[in-house]
């Protein structure tokens, strides 16, 4: 489902002292099936951005359009719209509530009113996405490690097999193997069922490893939008946005300032072993012109 | 000095436990990175260096005091000081310099001696200028700062970090690990911080990695992550740098293993291009 935003505004507390302009005049297309960054210092209008896809905050002024549709019509469309628009929050765990793992992923399909076996159908399903032990489902979410209730709360979501799936720091303070789990088994959602990602991330690495495109955003507008390697390639921008690249980018660039013949596109670690492998194995020295 | 000897711990609801024999000293000025996975009993392990959990078995010390001696807990506290991931949660007051006094009100000290602590741990932090503000108006790493300089108000020997930077953006990062940097360096204080983040963990003097309630690797980073493999395998990672250069080396090209830094790996890596074939 295509997002687009059209002259998107949001301003918090409006008219009061202390009024504040989250959003300012955003036009935003994310097109069906896209795998998006979205990243910004704290305080840009990230987290109020993603917000406005699934109707939680109402626009100030402009549209949010999912699929062409104003979500924000009637009460209607925003109902039927918001089961199609997944959104996990910060440290989801936190909202874990039910008795059971198994409940609380049942919740939002039992809401939508489907039978016990297509319930039953959507929770295993969910649970294979995020690799969540089956064993773990009669459990009391309280039993589990903080890595697996991360995972049982994004199942929570993915059982409503939403069309546009939105994570906001779905990795933060999880270890480096929990980190890269989480990520490919989002990785492989996407893919197999051609979904919408957007990912909202602090981490250029995790952005520059599973995302196509990035925006970024600062001060409430959209500063740069493009490939991951449009972006990305702009690490003096970006640092002026106070974010960064990912490290191994950093050691291309700097390589690239001092005439190594190097791609400007480097920014996982696979890639820039393939290409340091190349150009050690060419030639004893590769200084020349910088393409 | 903190010495701990064959310290092992097992929560009332495991039967497994968190913490199995571990032996550490930690000296007086050194800078310690504790990793390990989720569960691999690193928090457990800070979380007795200033005795919010006593030992199951064995003991801690810290400057001879014994954690388990509940008539020095007070004085313990103040020697160990501990901040923790989310800045939110340790804020107490609604002005950040009535926030950091808070600790020292608590002591019963005389205003001005409250005054000058406040104002030096502020400025320590860099964050003396926004002392008058909110909390609430502060960025995350801004909230951070204002909760360690509550600790150096403290003025304690040993500060312990766990995961201080965990739910910050990458310029709050920067600014708190700034922060603390220069506390150990400048100001002498042992700095024991545990993290996810690898590049936090190279800037430290001495990593020790924690796997199953045990010691792994105790060791300076540059030793400690040449280890690229065994890191992987309990679940933890290199910085990206490194493992280029580990890979690299897979493939026959002659570079020093230990380099941690982007620029020490260009260095390495020129050194490479020039010598080949």
């Amino acid at each position: 489902m295509d997002i687009k935003t059209e002259n998107l505004s949001h301003i918090y507390m409006p008219g009061s002292p202390i009024s504040h302009v989250a959003l300012d005049n955003i036009n935003l297309e994310i097109k069906n099936g896209s795998f998006v960054g979205l990243i910004g210092h704290t305080g840009s209008g990230k987290s109020t951005l993603i917000q406005h896809f699934n109707g939680l905050l109402k626009p100030t002024s402009g549209k949010v359009l999912l699929g062409g549709k104003d979500i924000n019509e009637s009460r209607e469309t925003l109902k039927q719209l918001r089961f199609k628009v997944g959104l996990v929050f910060q440290y989801p765990e936190y909202q874990l509530f039910d008795e059971t793992v198994e409940a609380d992923i049942a919740y939002g399909p039992k809401n939508m009113e489907l039978t016990e076996a297509e319930i039953k159908e959507r929770v295993f399903e969910a649970i294979n996405y995020v690799s969540l032990d089956e064993a773990l489902l009669k459990k009391s979410p309280f039993e589990l490690s903080g890595g697996q209730r991360r995972r049982a709360a994004i199942a929570g979501i993915l059982a409503l097999r939403p069309e546009v799936l939105i994570l906001d720091e779905p990795t933060a303070g999880l270890d480096p193997k929990g980190r890269d789990d989480i990520l490919s088994n989002i990785s492989r959602l996407q893919k197999e069922r051609g979904i919408t990602v957007i990912l909202v991330s602090h981490s250029m690495e995790d952005v520059a490893k599973v995302c196509e495109s990035v925006i970024v955003m600062n001060k409430g507008t959209v500063a740069m939008q493009g490939s991951v390697r449009d972006v990305f390639r702009e690490s003096e921008t970006l640092k002026k946005l106070q974010l960064n690249v990912p490290q191994i980018t950093q050691l291309v660039l700097k390589l690239r300032r001092e005439g190594y013949n190097l791609p400007d596109d480097i920014y996982t670690t696979d890639k820039a072993f393939e290409e340091f492998l190349k150009l050690i194995k060419k030639s004893p020295n590769q200084k020349g012109s910088v393409g | 000095m903190i010495e701990i000897n064959n310290l092992t711990f097992t929560y009332d609801t495991c039967r497994e436990p968190a913490l199995d024999g571990i032996n550490l000293t930690i000296k007086e000025g050194e800078f310690v990175a504790v990793l390990g996975h989720n569960g691999s009993g690193k928090s457990t392990l800070a979380k007795h260096l200033n005795a919010i959990l006593l030992p199951s078995g064995g003991t801690v010390y810290a400057d001879g005091i014994n954690t388990a001696d509940i008539k020095r807990l007070a004085e313990l506290r103040r020697l160990v000081g501990m901040v923790f991931q989310n800045p939110d949660n340790q804020i107490v007051a609604s002005v950040v310099e009535e926030d950091v006094a808070f600790g020292p009100e608590n002591l019963g000290m005389p205003s001005e001696k409250i005054r000058e602590r406040v104002d030096y741990a502020l400025k320590t932090v860099g964050m003396y200028e926004m002392r008058n503000m909110a909390p609430y108006n502060l960025s995350g790493g801004q909230k951070q700062r204002v909760a360690i300089a509550g600790i150096i108000a403290m003025q304690p020997r040993y500060i312990v970090f766990d995961e201080p930077t965990a739910m910050l953006d990458p310029k709050g990062r920067q600014e708190v690990m700034q922060a603390i940097k220069a506390l150990n360096s400048e100001q002498g204080i042992t700095t024991v911080i545990i993290t996810h983040y690898m590049d936090e963990a190279a800037e430290a003097e001495r990593i020790v990695v924690i796997d199953h309630g045990k010691v792994i690797i105790d060791d300076t980073p540059r030793m400690a992550f040449a280890n690229v493999a065994l890191l992987k395998k309990l679940g933890l990672d290199v910085p990206q740098v490194t493992e280029l250069m580990f890979r690299l080396r897979g493939e026959g090209i002659a570079l020093e293993y230990n380099k941690l830094t982007v620029d020490e790996c260009a260095e390495e890596l020129k050194k490479a291009l020039k010598k080949q074939v």
